[in-house]
């Protein structure tokens, strides 16, 4: 129980569907999601593989907890070479197709090969068919949800696709699910795209037991209560993750404009004041909140656009509803490309999620293209003559649309902010880690956070560690290293329960491990989940390193090392990563070039690499 | 007066809690595709609307059973399959104007909402109060 203990297992290369027995030693060693899936990537593929390959891994993973009662139980991972970074990547997702895939009966579908002509999987329990694809090629995710939901006549198909960024290999391609929500970061999608994979459709009525139901439900019940009274997730409900606008920029935390400023005067427009307040011709953004399967927050934006704003006046097709800015995408397309008009990052938004492409790196790629731009090292010519100027609103738009699309100059957006840069002779202009561009958290005025991207596995990436709290109180890059260290590897263990990380601001380990251990096999208790967590951070960092990755890869870009904030509590100040880097290797037990030392690996039961 | 299952759209996050209540409740596992409730998203989520049995005075399910396998409980009102009697024929499910008594292929017998005897799973189990049982007159 808890576990289905079973893998789908697809070879898109013979066509080939076959299911096998969950290897429960592995479960018991990373429980599932992320820790799981990458634990069979590691023991499936040689992590030098080219990304965009058919040798590419790629895992559709739930956790023991998916599909259960437990509050926001519908987590899922995407877990895959990543081609933005060449590193492992592992985007997290709600919705409701992770549960559904675990109704079905699978712990894992693992895609392997590339179909030689587009398909897309059909699973209805334990009815599993790749059918073509060829008139699903070439349409947006919106349409494929659309398409296969009547061609099989199942409104209860839930739905994983891909739009064109994802086959035309936008490099932060992402799979979206359920219309709006997204195993967002890394290229995940890419890769789906490289394999002819247009969708994974998935009917399951099977169900998810537990082991022992009355404890279960009883903890259930304790820890829904926790969330309930708990301040923090009454704002996440009532306001939304894009509360965060506000605090940074008070904090002056803000990347604003390429990471040229840390605070940004436009934010009173985009907060989540500005969208539920009515503007001049009456219309309100925001419509109401939604949760994912199983969640008890329901953080989740729909909102809709006003029909007469110059986006959409003319396009009937986006006078509906669908996902509303949360606080990554509204940094990313606000605050760092200077543009403050609710309505345009409400409809670059739904683009995003249209045509399948993260929000974060397609933001900041273009606040790169405009920072190139106003420094004129790229002109309309170029630019397909659309003015890229930070601020101006219809350049966010049009270019979301080029992009997602892969027409034009958004062919190059497409490449990301660091081929981009390259491209153009200015490497040191790409916010990014590891080829993957940065979250809504200036790493100056928040050092910790700086640490945490530096040493992320998927490169920058603000849901990897949390040492948000550390850094408010204490801006100096003292002591960050051991909260840095054991966050990263409490998230790892959460990220592999199938419950959502926006819990644990409510939660410590121990809620988590009571709720694992009235549902699953063998006894789990908080310091086991920090040993899974510790190990799952140390496989994914062995897996970059066979990769090719090094020291080398755990840094910061230079405007963050050299460049002093310029406004805000963090005024004058740099991010002072070597310190923090130097005890966060000695903490983690690697040596001086980051790689785990043999004792280290023993303590984890992990392999040396053959 | 019995009390009646009262939905209310604008509170319901479309979080699936009450297909699992009820699916643990009559199936003993976490299963929302053997619920007896289901919720209904329009327009990319906007809405979404939780709906089950009224337990509608003309009780067509009731009438339309040629087995009488569908009865009346008197204190809750609710009209409550009994499976004994039920051979699966599935007139009850056309009978019903509102599409809520269902067919179960793996029993090969109809299910519907039976109130839980009068503890509705559902309404314990709703976070926002989109679903609470209620005396009839105040649901009205």
């Amino acid at each position: 129980m808890t576990w289905q203990r079973k893998v789908l297992r697809v070879n898109l290369t013979a066509g080939t569907c076959n299911t096998e027995p969950l290897n429960m030693d592995w479960a018991q060693a990373y429980l599932g999601e992320r820790g799981l899936a990458t634990k069979y990537l590691w023991e499936g593929m040689n992590p030098d593989t080219d990304a965009m390959g058919p040798g590419n891994m790629l895992i559709f993973a739930t956790g023991p907890l998916t599909g259960t009662m437990a509050s926001t139980s519908g987590r899922f991972a995407v877990v895959t070479k990543g081609p933005l970074t060449n590193a492992i990547a592992c985007s997290n997702s709600g919705g409701k197709f992770g549960a559904s895939l675990k109704f079905a009966g699978y712990d894992l579908l693992i895609l392997e090969g590339k179909s030689p002509t587009p398909v897309y999987l059909h699973i209805v329990d334990d009815e599993v068919s790749l059918l073509a694809a060829d008139d699903l090629w070439g349409k947006t995710v919106w349409e494929t949800d659309a398409a296969i939901q009547q061609k099989h006549q199942d409104p209860q198909l839930k739905i994983a696709a891909i739009g064109v960024a994802g086959e035309q290999g936008v490099r932060y391609a992402c799979v979206v699910n359920d219309l709006h929500r997204a195993a967002g970061r890394s290229g995940v999608g890419a890769v789906m795209g490289s394999k002819n994979l247009k969708a994974v459709a998935v009917h399951g009525t099977k169900g998810v037991g537990v082991d022992d139901m009355p404890r279960f439900m009883n903890v259930v019940k304790k820890t829904w209560k926790k969330l309930e009274e708990d301040p923090g997730r009454k704002q996440l409900t009532e306001l939304g993750t894009n509360a965060m606008i506000d605090t940074m920029q008070a904090f002056g935390g803000l990347p604003t404009r390429n990471f040229q400023q840390v605070q940004f005067e436009g934010t009173d427009n985009i907060n989540p004041e500005a969208m539920e307040t009515p503007n001049a011709r009456g219309h309100t953004n925001l419509i109401t909140n939604k949760a994912c399967f199983g969640c008890t927050i329901a953080c989740g934006r729909i909102a809709h656009i006003d029909q007469n704003h110059f986006t959409i006046v003319n396009r009937k097709e986006y006078w509906h509803a669908s996902g509303g800015l949360e606080y990554e995408t509204a940094y990313a397309f606000g605050p760092v490309c200077g543009v403050d008009d609710i309505d345009a990052l409400t409809f670059a938004g739904f683009l995003m999620n249209e045509h399948g492409m993260d929000p974060i790196s397609f933001g900041v790629t273009l606040a790169a293209a405009m920072e190139l731009y106003e420094k004129g090292i790229i002109t309309d010519t170029d630019t397909d003559g659309v003015k890229l100027n930070f601020g101006n609103a219809e350049a966010l738009t049009v270019m979301a649309e080029k992009t997602g699309k892969a027409e034009g100059f958004g062919r190059e957006l497409g490449l990301g902010a660091k081929r981009l840069c390259e491209k153009y002779g200015h490497p040191e202009l790409a916010m990014v880690v590891k080829g993957q561009e940065f979250a809504g958290y200036d790493s100056r005025a928040l050092p910790g956070m700086g640490l945490g991207y530096a040493t992320s596995n998927r490169g920058a990436c603000h849901l990897k560690h949390d040492v948000f709290t550390e850094d408010m109180q204490d801006q100096s890059a003292a002591g960050k290293a051991e909260p840095c260290k054991t966050s990263q590897d409490a998230i790892a263990t959460i990220d592999s329960t199938g419950l959502c990380l926006f819990t644990s601001g409510s939660w410590d380990l121990s809620d988590y491990a009571e709720q694992l251990d009235a549902a699953c096999e063998g006894h789990w208790t908080t310091e086991r989940l920090e040993q899974t967590g510790e190990r799952i951070w140390n496989l994914e960092r062995q897996f970059n390193l066979e990769a090719g990755l090094s020291k080398a890869d755990d840094t910061l870009p230079p405007r963050l090392l050299n460049e002093p904030a310029p406004s805000g509590t963090a005024k004058g100040r740099v991010c002072e990563l070597d310190t923090m880097l130097s005890e966060y290797y000695a903490l983690r037990g690697w040596d001086s070039n980051g790689i785990p030392t043999e004792q280290t690996l023993q303590r984890l039961n992990l392999q040396p690499p053959a | 007066m019995p009390k009646a299952l009262q939905m209310i759209p604008d509170k319901c996050t479309s979080c699936l809690m009450c297909e699992m209540a009820c699916s643990l409740e009559n199936e003993g596992l976490f299963n929302p595709a053997k619920s007896r409730i289901k919720v209904f998203e329009f327009e990319h989520g906007r809405t979404s609307v939780p709906y089950t049995c009224t337990q509608c005075d003309e009780a067509w399910c009731v009438h339309a059973c040629p087995t009488k396998a569908i009865v009346i409980n008197k204190a809750t009102g609710a009209k409550e399959v009994i499976d004994d009697k039920c051979v699966g024929c599935k007139v009850c499910t056309m009978a019903c104007p509102y599409g809520t008594v269902n067919y179960n292929s793996a029993t090969g017998k109809v299910i519907k909402c039976d109130l839980c005897s009068g503890e509705p799973k559902c309404a314990e189990a709703c976070p926002t109060g989109a679903i609470v049982y209620v005396e009839q007159e105040a649901a009205l």
